[in-house]
């Protein structure tokens, strides 16, 4: 999620200037997000080093002109680690935000246009997701599908999509009752048109947002559950394992590779709640 | 009252019901037979194999066999465990003080914290505001399992004031091993309720009522507490519910970092080994007291707002 995706339609619908809602806060988040992005996608030209490969005679080394943040437990370069470790956590969240808004935005928007039946089914089927909290039922998922970053990720789609329907279903159904929702159906277009060409439209905002301020839960979850050893797996770089595995090391008095790993995840999801919060004007924690 | 809450139960009970029937199919779809899981990939003879099926059930056709696990789960036998060949039930059992004391521990930080900081920043404004305005915008975005392993670095390990591990026993003793746990666990919460609080409070503040009552010369104590305070928590008490209903899942990663024997670590590591009767045992557990918190703070919100109508279409 790139802040160009957001702007588009932020300025569409206020008319304001996206910088004046970020604020000076919200542009430096703009600008760390961008600036972490980048390095995941320049990974390669930063650093020399390869995630996986170490030497064990190079374990626990401090910060060198060789290793610039040094080495872990198995001699591996832990500045390459980190970068290639973005790539991991930011497609992770990316996906999860993706799934989870398409597939809220379906529910929504197939509620809003049938009403009456379909909308109580609908309404019914969030109810039994949000009786299971977010994290069971993305374990729950692991237990059935298998440990993996794939498999994580669908789950916490799943998991996200009744918070992103329930928000999405109230906007969707406030402009399927205006009048432009209903000259169209009197002109003999389909629901599937007039859906996707005349309403999707005008909740994409609600759809951006709600993506900016999932993105950071999104991230928490995926590390938490690659923490608990249920998602990405050894030897794939990813910020959340290198907490864990940094866990042993920590106890023996090297700090640094849970530390390191720990703050990037502390940073990036504080920029994309500014960013999220900024977007939709909501507090933090607004998505429950 | 009585009509909401039973009729919220009577709705629980129906969640419960189909929950057990999504957990136990998911876990029926799962690839991999269970008997291999319980053979544990040693070559067994196809005797041997027969009777394992036999011994668990596993010839029936589905709706039987979870028919017989629901009749089994009402009666409260919850099966044994497909690794360890013991008693689900009283596995569960010998879990589940650790999680108990670990989660109100963290939900008494959370409420003492969380409001409290909250509070006396929207009141006081200055300093202490901007200190808690950024302490929690920091403090939400540091997952709990980080929070846990820097606690544990920093009190465990460098200044040994807490115990690495264990979960303790007597009051004292899970006092101890329990508070870097708890306030890891805390922590994210604390900073969303912080927060949530310090706006609720400041836009009271700002309120008419609040200027009216003030230029009729009530003390400000009194404004303070009877007219901000009382309307401030009513968002406060939303917000402070929905994060004690979350910590219900989120004590497991808090258990499995500081390697504690609570329900939460039970789960993930049944997860991992697939030991499939547990994994639903403790599921449906979790689901229902998520539930049953859920219908506590809906009630708990109506004590304090009389204008909410319980029983409305919407409860």
């Amino acid at each position: 999620m790139t802040a160009q995706a957001l702007e588009r339609p932020a300025v569409r619908r206020r008319g304001g200037d996206l910088a004046d809602r970020l604020g000076p806060l919200g542009l430096a988040a703009v600008a760390v997000v961008a600036l972490i992005t980048l390095a995941a996608l320049c990974a390669p030209l930063i650093t020399s080093h390869d995630p996986a490969i170490g030497s064990v005679i190079e374990r626990y080394q401090g910060p060198s002109a060789e290793h610039l943040l040094g080495t872990d437990q198995s001699g591996r370069d832990l500045l390459a680690r980190l970068l290639y470790g973005a790539r991991t956590s930011l497609l992770g969240a990316a996906v999860v935000v993706l799934l989870a808004g398409a597939g809220g935005a379906l529910l929504a928007l197939v509620a809003a246009w049938f009403g009456r039946t379909v909308d109580a089914l609908v309404g019914r089927v969030l109810d039994l997701l949000f009786a299971f909290p977010n994290l069971l039922l993305a374990i729950l998922a692991v237990a059935v599908f298998g440990t993996g970053l794939g498999q994580v990720t669908v789950a916490l789609a799943i998991a996200y999509v009744p918070y992103t329907a329930r928000v999405l279903r109230s906007v969707a159904l406030r402009e399927r009752r205006l009048g432009y929702v209903q000259a169209a159906e009197l002109q003999g277009l389909s629901g599937l048109v007039v859906s996707v060409r005349h309403i999707l439209p005008n909740i994409a905002p609600q759809i951006l947002t709600g993506a900016a301020i999932n993105f950071g839960y999104a991230m928490i979850d995926l590390a938490a559950l690659s923490f608990l050893g249920l998602g990405v797996q050894p030897p794939t770089a990813d910020w959340g394992l290198m907490v864990s595995q940094g866990k042993d090391s920590l106890l023996q008095g090297h700090a640094q590779q849970s530390v390191f790993a720990g703050v990037c995840i502390v940073v990036a999801v504080a920029a994309f709640s500014v960013i999220g919060e900024r977007l939709g004007g909501r507090k933090a924690g607004g998505r429950a | 009252m009585l009509r909401f809450v039973l009729r919220r139960l009577g709705a629980l009970a129906a969640t419960l019901l189909i929950s057990s029937f999504l957990v136990f199919s998911a876990m029926y779809a799962a690839p991999g037979t269970p008997e291999s899981f319980l053979v544990q990939g040693r070559t067994v003879s196809p005797e041997v194999l027969a009777s394992i099926r036999a011994q668990y059930g596993l010839d029936d056709p589905f709706l039987i066999r979870y028919w017989n696990w629901l009749g089994g789960v009402l009666t409260g036998d919850l099966g044994e465990s497909l690794t360890t060949r013991q008693d689900v039930a009283s596995l569960l059992a010998s879990r589940i003080p650790t999680t108990l004391w670990l989660t109100l521990y963290a939900a008494v930080l959370i409420v003492v914290f969380g409001v409290l900081a909250g509070a006396l920043a929207g009141l006081r404004g200055g300093a202490f505001d901007t200190g808690v305005l950024l302490g929690s915008s920091v403090g939400f975005a540091v997952p709990t399992f980080f929070a846990a392993v820097l606690l544990m670095s920093v009190f465990s390990v460098t200044l040994g004031w807490f115990p690495v591990f264990g979960s303790g026993s007597g009051f004292a003793g899970r006092i101890e091993h329990l508070t870097l746990p708890a306030v890891a666990l805390a922590l994210p919460a604390a900073a969303v309720v912080a927060r949530i609080t310090r706006t609720a409070v400041v836009e009271e503040r700002e309120a008419e009522h609040v200027s009216v009552a003030l230029a009729r010369g009530v003390p400000w104590r009194v404004v303070a507490r009877r007219h901000i305070l009382r309307n401030a928590m009513l968002p406060v008490t939303t917000i402070v519910g929905v994060n004690i209903a979350a910590l219900v899942a989120g004590a497991a990663v808090v258990e499995h970092a500081f390697t504690l024997d609570g329900v939460g670590a039970m789960l993930i590591n049944s997860v991992q080994q697939k030991d499939f009767a547990v994994v639903q045992a403790v599921a449906l557990l979790l689901v229902a007291v998520f539930g049953v918190v859920n219908l506590v703070i809906d009630i708990l919100y109506a004590v304090i707002d009389p204008r909410v109508q319980l029983g409305g279409e919407s409860a």
